[in-house]
């Protein structure tokens, strides 16, 4: 079966030597839905996540893309169509943060020429949607750990495509730029794209996602609204904790382990 | 941040002065350097005059037939060893790479010492020993790539371990091969091992040019490709660089400059690693504007060593490089102790 949705794995098992480390997971996000992949440290999400943007090949079971296979899609037609944001981003060398932006704009660009303006404004434009304009001129090396995330963030907000994945977004962040990405990526969700977020921020999952995938030992435990994740007795038995959801006047939820 | 070093990103305007520097620079070197040489009784500098060199005298023997063509293989040399560092570097993640440290340089020699105790020199010439360089230096490379990658990846630590590896044993059985040698075999083979530019000839550097052409085209084709790859191969294909085939063609072009460079010259070190390691610092690190600076700048740099080794009473080029390169590599390892990103294996 050909899963769709733009981001789609069916039934897929991946592996290092004899240990799976994701059995049987299939996963869809729509255009204009925000899901969120949570679940305790080891469970799989970060593997499963590199499946879906294509960077491993699934040992058995189909991954697609907006319908095309990335195994056999050049990767430049990927990256215009998906920007995955990795957990971890070093750079061996000391580029700027605006230059670090602008290697977002790679798919878009053709030969070996420099960069055009419409690149720069595009970057830039990036930059301020995440409050790191005013860090364009810096040494991406010398930042903070939330800074280069933010920074990172924007070089994946920059590339433009329909599909977003992020690993761990909001690591490293204080609770004001948390909010701001996550309010982000539910603009990028407004404008229409697919974003499939791996956090251990349940509050922001149960705020901001419309889906909520929890995954326990390489597989899925559930599949569902927020709330209902959250309640059901497998999640929670997967994270060892009880999980206990609130709701401020507002309507926002909020969420309390213990 | 400094007007050199200064702006978010690397601009046409920047581009342009950093280009037209450097062209004038090494213009400029290259005009001069063949009329630099050795005084009177070998001591001191004499400068040979420009109208000397129209005439017909022994100074324009000297300028055309032995220091014109030295001075350009020198260059020829410089740009692709330093060219050859900069693709090295930014395709393991690592700034210590170079042909040196990577095992090439060994492999290349081990293979010309094999081929002058075999008697090649004797049957094909200066050039079958030079052939056997290049094979050497790509077999060196393609065996250090297998040995250093994991999957489809190339983690800088690996790479570099299995690089110290192919060198030493290259170097040791370099050594084998010439305690079985007679004297004058063992003398070719020193100055093979220490690299020279004191018998090139116009045809040489001729041969010489359609493959380093070749290899520093491909290399500035590269540019925005090797700018991605800093991130490392995951992150760059997540913005739509074809990971495998961009380090296929980097390393391919990287060993063909230095595999020609050392059929020139034998092996000369430390070019690849001083010259893009300064220029980083000075014209920032956009590959698009570091690999042809890294170009003119290792020219530049292996003339002016050439020159002096002449000054200083025919010394092969190599050893002037490896002097001012080893003190210039343990400031880098001094430097990189002190904690940087680069030095972490991923």
């Amino acid at each position: 079966m050909v899963p769709t949705g733009v981001l789609a794995l069916a039934d897929v098992t991946f592996g290092y030597d004899a240990r799976a480390v994701v059995r049987g997971v299939s996963l869809t996000v729509a255009r204009g839905e925000l899901v969120a992949l949570v679940g305790p440290n080891g469970a799989g999400k970060t593997t499963v996540a590199r499946l879906a943007a294509g960077l491993v090949p699934p040992r058995t079971g189909t991954a697609r893309i907006d319908g095309r296979d990335p195994a056999t899609t050049a990767r430049r037609e990927v990256a215009q169509r998906l920007a995955y944001l990795p957990q971890r981003y070093e750079l061996a060398f000391p580029f700027t943060a605006l230059e670090v932006v602008m290697m977002g704009r790679y798919a878009r660009q053709r030969g070996p020429g420099l960069d055009s303006a419409a690149d720069e404004a595009a970057a830039r434009a990036a930059l301020a949607r995440c409050d790191v304009a005013g860090l364009a001129e810096r040494r991406f090396d010398a930042l903070s750990g939330g800074e280069r995330r933010r920074i990172v963030l924007a070089q994946a907000l920059c590339q433009g495509a329909e599909a977003i994945i992020l690993d761990e977004p909001t690591a490293a962040l204080d609770p004001a730029h948390a909010i701001a990405v996550a309010q982000a990526l539910a603009d990028e969700r407004g404008r229409g794209a697919a974003v499939l977020i791996v956090t251990h921020d349940l509050d922001l999952a149960a705020r901001y996602a419309d889906r909520i995938v929890a995954m326990a030992d390489g597989a899925v435990v559930a599949d569902a609204a927020p709330a209902a994740v959250l309640a059901d007795p497998r999640v929670q038995a997967a994270f060892g904790v009880t999980l206990h959801v609130g709701a401020l006047p507002g309507g926002e939820r909020f969420v309390v382990a213990r | 941040m400094s007007f050199v070093s200064g702006g978010a990103r690397l601009t046409r305007a920047r581009w342009s002065l950093y280009l037209s520097v450097g062209v004038i620079g090494l213009a400029v070197i290259l005009l001069l350097a063949p009329l630099v040489g050795p005084g009177a009784h070998g001591r001191g500098v004499a400068l040979m005059s420009p109208r000397a060199v129209w005439g017909d005298g022994i100074d324009a023997t000297i300028f055309w037939h032995v220091r014109l063509p030295r001075t350009l293989a020198a260059a020829l040399v410089g740009a692709a060893l330093a060219a050859a560092g900069c693709a090295f570097q930014a395709v393991l993640r690592n700034p210590l790479a170079e042909p040196f440290t990577l095992g090439v340089s060994s492999g290349a020699s081990l293979a010309a010492v094999i081929a002058i105790r075999l008697g090649v020199a004797s049957v094909a010439g200066t050039a079958g020993v030079g052939a056997a360089a290049v094979i050497g230096a790509v077999a060196a490379v393609a065996l250090v790539w297998q040995l250093g990658r994991v999957g489809a990846t190339l983690p800088p630590a690996t790479l570099v371990l299995a690089g110290v590896t192919v060198s030493m044993f290259c170097g040791a059985a370099a050594l084998v091969v010439q305690a079985t040698a007679d004297f004058a075999e063992m003398s070719r083979m020193l100055r093979w091992m220490m690299g020279g530019l004191e018998w090139t000839q116009l045809a040489t550097v001729a041969r010489a040019l359609p493959p380093l052409v070749l290899g520093a085209a491909v290399l500035i084709w590269l540019g925005r490709d090797l700018n991605a790859l800093a991130a490392g191969p995951e992150a760059a294909a997540s913005v739509g660089v074809a990971v495998g085939r961009t380090q296929t063609l980097a390393f391919a072009a990287a060993s063909l400059l230095v595999g020609t460079s050392i059929a020139i010259a034998g092996p000369i070190g430390f070019v690849g690693l001083i010259v893009p390691h300064a220029l980083r610092a000075t014209v920032g690190p956009d590959h698009r504007v570091l690999v042809p600076m890294s170009l003119l700048g290792g020219a530049a740099l292996v003339v002016g060593c050439d020159t002096i080794a002449r000054v200083l009473g025919q010394l092969p080029v190599g050893v002037v490089t490896a002097l001012a390169g080893g003190p210039f590599f343990l400031v880098l390892l001094v430097r990189g102790k002190r904690g940087s990103a680069l030095w972490r294996s991923e």
